[in-house]
């Protein structure tokens, strides 16, 4: 820390300098350890996925002899079935991100843009709905919707467990509140004129939320819509809970399976561990601002 | 767009444009003004996602309340019981896990806010000074908040393994009996745990006070360095303050994070074995052999009831103002 110092003046002092002064070498020197140990984890998953397991057997895990190829993580996509997994995140992904953009845009719109008796007391509601641990609320679920019957057609388990919708719910509900509370808040900060001048032109409340607030929304729509495929994607418990058939497990809560699967392939399990990062990695590279600026701008996040 | 909106608005003093809600007496005029489909329109748009709500979320707490105090296995409507305080008599009394999942909660809430707390606002003190490679380090740092908790837990697990992992080859004890499986000794596995959980919680807590250092008006500082403050006393006495906003955020995601612990442990041994957490006894109820509602239950009003409490100082902080005014 004694390069602290130097830390804070250049950019009150001169804003515009990038300045990379010779007092940085401390905290250069701290960060570079941190970010080396920081990336050891997945470094060594990766490390361990390139190489064959004949290879790791002979030279030992902790090595850097034999062959390094991709072989393994051609055998854990068969072998595994990340097809299958990948297709079921998506079936739950795509609808829960629509049904809470919608749900929590509109909710965000009526307790914003029209004042109403119990517009703060609902949003409070959909707030601390979002705060919860989920296991608080797991068992009555779970029960709800094992007796909830269903058409055989629907669910052949003639209940709600076991299927899609019970994850897309849980997930669209567990969501909605924090949807709901950053995109009241954007909305919020829109000037009343907007909607005052369509009202006098006798544009209806769905006039207004559909074309002249949502399209303003569209930066912080846009984050939440990046940060929701991020959370979606990696949500373990929902289907933990409701699905027992494993083919239809999403890939995040499928992987712990393949521990079983791949039984002491380290190798192969690493392969399958670094094949589930590759999505979150892509939207990361892709749209990182929109998931920094969806975090931040819903610091509220639990 | 400014991604700050939310941690800023808190401390400057008047949003640009106010709320409708705000506006006292223009308040019934407005609802009024509302034609009959727009009425029509106002319920659908409100009354959807509240039901959602309410059945799927607040309900079903409700109903977590109510069966904490019957006796179920889970099975059909009728054999619900009424059971008193038996449910909560055994927890408190005679559940084994029930004072080691208390202890490994406080643990996990204490090294969250002692260890990977201020680590991550380190880091974000750090990277807020203009330094070169500033978005390279983030990123680095960042990665790990992307990935689910369960993979956290997986990827650890082959850093940490007994015989193979990198960890006990780094220490010279891989192979031999002194090798310590560091996931699977109950005197340790909390621990190794707790890390792997810092590697993620940090990250987040670095983006978050990156933001809010950010919003933290720079005249502030001038003045402080005018007056003869290091930079260190600068942060403490004038910046970490005015980060007020951002840091209440941060202390309820940091107790919040830890009541919901879960699926790391999950992973590891679906929490059992050193690594017992109120919300893995939660499941372990529901889905073991032998259902017990009503304890899986209690264990749930219990973490509730503790979760209660940073929710409600979160509330009044962010809507508090608002509705006094």
């Amino acid at each position: 820390m004694t390069s602290t110092p130097s830390i804070l003046r250049p950019r009150t002092a001169l804003p515009g300098t990038r300045g990379a002064g010779k007092r940085h070498y401390g905290t250069h020197i701290f960060l570079t350890v941190m970010a080396v140990m920081w990336m050891v984890p997945l470094g060594w998953a990766l490390f361990t996925a390139l190489r064959p397991k004949a290879d790791t057997d002979k030279y030992g895990y902790f090595s850097l002899g034999g062959a390094f190829n991709f072989d393994n993580f051609a055998t854990a996509w068969t072998q595994g079935g990340f097809l299958r997994y990948f297709g079921n995140s998506l079936i739950i992904t795509i609808p829960t991100i629509i049904l809470v953009l919608l749900f929590s845009s509109m909710m965000a719109f009526a307790v914003s843009r029209v004042s109403w008796k119990f517009n703060i007391t609902l949003l409070i509601m959909f707030t601390a709905g979002n705060l919860l641990p989920p296991q608080v609320l797991a068992t009555p679920l779970f029960e709800m919707f094992k007796l909830l019957q269903v058409p055989y057609w629907f669910s052949d388990s003639g209940n709600l467990l076991n299927t899609y919708l019970s994850v897309i719910l849980a997930n669209t509900a567990f969501q909605i509140g924090f949807c709901t509370f950053v995109l009241s808040n954007y909305m919020k900060a829109l000037s009343p004129d907007l909607t005052e001048a369509a009202l006098v032109d006798g544009a209806g409340l769905w006039r207004q939320y559909w074309s002249i607030i949502l399209p303003l929304c569209r930066p912080a729509l846009a984050a939440m819509a990046t940060l929701q495929v991020i959370f979606i994607y990696n949500d373990y418990f929902w289907p933990l809970l409701f699905i027992q058939s494993g083919d239809r497990l999403p890939v995040t809560t499928a992987i712990n399976n393949l521990q079983g699967t791949f039984l002491s392939n380290y190798n192969l399990l690493a392969a399958g561990a670094t094949i589930t990062v590759i999505p979150t990695l892509i939207v990361y590279i892709a749209l990182q601002r929109h998931f920094v600026a969806g975090l931040t701008l819903g610091s509220s996040k639990g | 767009m400014s991604s700050t909106t939310d941690v800023r608005s808190d401390h400057q003093a008047a949003p640009p444009a106010p709320p409708a809600g705000r506006r006292g007496m223009p308040k019934n005029r407005r609802i009024k003004r509302l034609s009959r489909t727009d009425k029509i329109v106002l319920a659908v748009m409100v009354g959807a996602p509240t039901l959602i709500q309410l059945v799927l979320v607040w309900i079903p707490t409700l109903l977590s309340i109510i069966l904490s105090f019957t006796r179920w296995n889970g099975l059909s409507l009728e054999n619900i019981r009424a059971a008193g305080l038996a449910n909560y008599q055994y927890v408190f009394n005679d559940s084994p896990a029930f004072w080691p999942a208390v202890q490994h909660n406080i643990l996990w809430l204490l090294f969250l806010a002692v260890v990977a707390t201020p680590l991550g606002l380190l880091l974000a003190v750090l990277l807020d000074q203009n330094i070169r490679g500033s978005k390279i380090y983030q990123s680095i740092f960042f990665v790990p908040v992307m990935l689910s908790l369960a993979l956290v837990g997986i990827i650890w697990q082959l850093f940490y393994q007994k015989d193979n992992g990198l960890l006990n080859f780094v220490l010279g004890t891989a192979g031999t009996p002194q090798a310590v499986d560091w996931f699977g000794d109950p005197s340790v596995n909390i621990w190794a745990a707790l890390i792997a959980a810092t590697w993620r919680h940090a990250g987040y807590v670095m983006i978050l006070y990156l933001a809010g250092l950010k919003g933290v008006d720079g005249s502030l500082r001038e003045a402080a360095s005018l007056d003869g403050a290091n930079a260190v006393q600068t942060f403490f006495q004038i910046v970490f303050p005015a980060m007020r906003p951002v840091n209440i955020v941060i202390i309820v995601i940091t107790i919040i994070e830890s009541l919901r612990a879960f699926d790391v442990v999950w992973v590891i041994n679906k929490g059992t074995n050193g690594l017992e957490l109120i919300s893995a006894l939660v499941i372990t109820y529901l889905v073991g052999e032998g259902q017990s509602i009503g304890i899986g239950s209690a264990f749930a009003v219990i973490l509730l009831v503790v979760s209660l409490v940073p929710i409600i100082i979160y509330l009044s902080r962010t809507f508090g103002k608002e509705s006094k005014s």
